[in-house]
């Protein structure tokens, strides 16, 4: 297939780091455009699908690769190690997904560091049966035969806190309109300020069909889990009492989760204007709060269930937080 | 002298993979070793989330099979709450995992595992993908594939919110019903995936099954290792996907044992390396004997294989037809040989395609009243599903205010984690002598783990390329001797 491809054809690299592989898929559900993708670049570079190896990324010219599409977040050497490679193969660097633009669902591991992520992986989860106490080691013989892993980090990163990036794709996954039009314009060369998250710059609830019925104040007494309710197809989350990221969220997404009748959880993450998104959130929800009063706001605030744990669900390493001293964990 | 051949990376695993073959003074192979160099602690941070969280957080563990994570978790809330879905919410369940059930096994067969045989284990491995399968099967045949993904996905789509990690599970039920317009459009889908997935069958058929050098591969002793089994089964012991009991069989098809989701700790246990960040899941009361076959070693294997070895036979029709020819074919229950997993989920997908058409048959379906409202205090939880890998366990404790205090999840592929381990090192043991390594291995190895369809097996294969393999050898002061590449 490669010989079929012209040189001139941009080169586009892909790679994934502590992610799920939904990013990959997302780029399958491209569906019957893929192969119009295909046919425009020359994919030198995709482990989950393309014959590579790290020296062979070495080898290339720098700046030889037009652009590198890298999804997950930094948590392990080996990833930031191949992410430097790629950032200094490569002219363009889009973070795509969420992990790697902001942490993502394997940033909550922030909450956390390797020693009790380890702790409960190989020695308290009650399925484990683990006498010796072994845990996986960088390092270690086996009958004679040494065996590596890559070391595993206490914080995990975003992509641009280890490396420069040019654009973001965000979501979780990202859809694929979004990453047709990201491609496109690479291809085109109409390329937005570097820097640019490649979705519209204004919150979820600018673009939410429930937004009419979205009260100027909101005159609730509790905050309520999407458990313990009917929930009202038609109506605001906020105004039904419901935990709700839109103000916080950058939109392009399609509301997939609203149209499932659930609410954001924001993994589209802030617009430009924001750079803490659980900050904004909670500045938003004070703001239509229906009260004035200090105590009463605190007092609704405090119903909430994982303030930190929902507001910063995919943002935890990009928030102004980035981790949780572990001192006070211990 | 000593030799270390490296495949690094090997792909299309949970992660990234590397396999390390270490060869003794002769050239033979002395240990083979898989290892996974990644781990995300999924168990540490849902500690403090909220419990009705854990649908939208643990699907991340992964892309390919989320709906499964997101099925597992959203029972293990109904166990949790101690509530049970209306017979709509539950039949909107059902349809979800059986349509991600059929879309991702079509997938597998025909851009991964299909191309061994679809196009011939001997076939360059220019061709070995999907556009050889395309070339073989022909073009209309390849338009079908995308088609059959596209509209099966679109389902859960409609009804999960995102394909890639759903949303609607909530304890009690879903979050999203199914009107008559829709069920009328997908009921529409759902035929055509049974006879998509009949069509696979057909290619099978004709294309390995009528040939004798494909079924001596198939039935070969490189590709069989003798193990327990085990998967869901419903209350006539048929294959089921969504709920039933586990089933466990010995070596020789004899059940083993038969518990509840609950029961799960009494009978599964997992084994921790140092030289990996996976761990190994064995039959406790059979116990972990080390990377051994037979009947004194605890390994078992789940996934589709496994579950037909555990079952009396299909829950449909049509899918039961197969499962009787394929263990007529194969000389009887239990089936060892690896190879044949690649049978079984055709026929797993023709049940998944088969149970969507009678789920959309019934009106009852569009009931408006999809949830149960939880009253009780939420305590403890275990959700079971077969996902298409295997058996997945998702486990919560809370406190009384439904936060998360512990997790504990075994993935399905981990389930497998031994086995993979050992059907690699038995393939490699087969096709490396006396230092003799051939550019034939390359096929060899990957056609040893590819079975299993590791989780990151994912349709990324849809564009062309060939498996990257690359096998490095080094002499035993790490001297690089020689590269085999493809």
């Amino acid at each position: 297939m490669e010989a079929k491809m012209s040189k001139e054809k941009p080169k586009v690299a892909f790679y994934w780091c502590s992610s799920c592989g939904g990013c990959e898929e997302s780029i399958v559900d491209l569906a019957e455009d893929i192969l119009d993708v295909v046919e425009a670049i020359d994919i030198v570079f995709w482990p989950v699908a393309l014959d590579f190896k790290k020296k062979d990324v070495e080898a290339m010219e720098d700046g030889s690769i037009a652009v590198s599409f890298i999804n997950g977040a930094i948590r392990l050497s080996e990833q930031e190690e191949m992410v430097k490679l790629l950032r200094k193969k490569s002219q363009l660097v889009v973070a795509h997904g969420s992990c790697s633009h902001l942490g993502g669902i394997p940033g909550l591991g922030n909450f956390w560091n390797k020693e009790t992520i380890f702790n409960r992986a190989y020695h308290t989860t009650p399925s484990t049966d683990n006498p010796d106490g072994t845990v996986p080691l960088e390092k270690v013989e086996v009958e004679g035969k040494e065996l590596t892993l890559p070391s595993f980090y206490d914080t995990v990163y975003t992509l641009d806190q280890v490396i420069d990036v040019d654009y973001y794709l965000p979501g979780c996954a990202p859809p694929p309109d979004l990453i047709l039009n990201a491609v496109k314009a690479i291809l085109e060369g109409k390329l937005p300020p570097k820097g640019s998250v490649l979705s519209p710059n204004k919150s979820l609830c600018e673009d939410c069909e429930r937004n009419e019925t979205k009260p100027e104040k909101l005159a609730i007494q509790e905050i309520k889990r999407p458990w313990e309710v009917e929930i009202d197809p038609e109506k605001c989350f906020l105004a039904q009492g419901i935990i709700c990221m839109g103000p916080a969220t950058r939109t392009g997404c399609g509301e997939r989760c609203i149209e499932a009748n659930m609410p954001c959880r924001g993994c589209f993450g802030p617009t430009d204007q924001v750079y803490d998104q659980g900050a904004k959130f909670l500045s938003a929800l004070a703001s239509i709060l229906d009260t004035d009063d200090e105590k009463e706001i605190e007092k609704i605030v405090d119903t909430i269930i994982d303030p930190a744990g929902t507001f910063y669900r995919f943002s935890l390493p990009y928030s102004i937080l980035r981790r949780r001293k572990m001192e006070a964990v211990k | 002298m000593n030799k270390r051949i490296t495949i690094d990376p090997i792909t299309r695993l949970e992660g990234h993979g590397k396999i390390e073959i270490f060869l003794d003074d002769k050239g033979d192979v002395d240990r083979a070793f898989l290892q996974i160099p990644e781990l995300r602690g999924f168990e540490q941070f849902a500690v403090g989330r909220p419990a009705e969280e854990m649908p939208r957080i643990t699907p991340r563990i992964c892309g390919v099979c989320p709906t499964a994570h997101h099925m597992a978790s959203t029972k293990a809330l109904d166990d949790l709450f101690h509530v049970e879905p209306p017979p709509a919410g539950k039949m909107i369940r059902e349809l979800i995992y059986n349509a991600f059930q059929f879309e991702d096994h079509t997938l597998h067969f025909f851009f991964l595992g299909g191309p061994d045989f679809v196009v011939g284990p001997q076939a360059p491995a220019a061709e070995r993908n999907i556009l050889g399968v395309i070339g073989k099967v022909g073009l209309e045949a390849g338009k079908k594939v995308i088609r059959a993904r596209r509209e099966a996905r679109d389902i859960i789509n409609y009804l999960g919110g995102k394909v890639i990690h759903p949303v609607c599970g909530l304890p009690g039920g879903v979050s999203k019903g199914l009107d008559e317009e829709h069920r009328i459009q997908f009921l529409e889908t759902s035929k055509f995936t049974v006879e998509f997935a009949q069509f696979a069958l057909q290619i099978f058929d004709d294309i390995v099954l009528k040939n004798k050098e494909y079924v001596d591969v198939v039935v070969g002793d490189a590709y069989k290792i003798i193990t327990y089994y085990m998967g869901l089964v419903d209350e006539n012991n048929k294959v089921n996907f969504y709920e039933g009991d586990i089933r466990v069989v010995d070596p020789e098809g004899k059940e083993f044992v038969k518990f509840k989701p609950r029961e799960y700790l009494n009978h599964v246990a997992e084994h921790v390396e140092p030289w990996t960040y996976i761990k190994f899941p064995f039959l406790k009361n059979v116990g972990w004997k080390g990377f051994v076959e037979g009947k004194e070693s605890g390994v078992y294997r789940v996934a589709p294989l496994a579950r037909l070895n555990t079952s009396d036979g299909m829950a449909t029709p049509l899918a039961q037809e197969h499962y009787e020819k394929m263990y007529e074919t194969l000389g009887g229950k239990p089936v060892h040989n690896t190879l044949a997993f690649h049978w079984a989920r055709l026929i797993e997908a023709l049940q998944a395609a088969e149970s969507m058409v009678k789920l959309l048959e019934n009106k009852d379906i569009t009931d408006p009243k999809i949830r149960n409202i939880p009253t009780e205090t939420p305590d403890e939880g275990v959700g079971v599903v077969e996902a298409p890998r295997g058996t997945l366990f998702h486990h919560y404790k809370t406190d009384e205010k439904g936060i998360i205090t512990e997790a504990n999840l075994i993935v399905a592929t981990v389930n497998n984690a031994a086995a993979i381990n050992m059907s690699i090192e038995k393939a490699a043991k087969t096709f490396i002598k006396g230092g003799n390594v051939s550019e034939g291995l390359l096929n060899m190895a990957e056609m040893a783990f590819r079975p299993y369809d590791p989780c990151h097996a994912c349709g990324t294969h849809a564009l062309p390329g060939d498996m990257p393999l690359i096998i490095n050898i080094y002499d035993k002061n790490k001297d690089f001797v020689k590269q085999l590449k493809r």
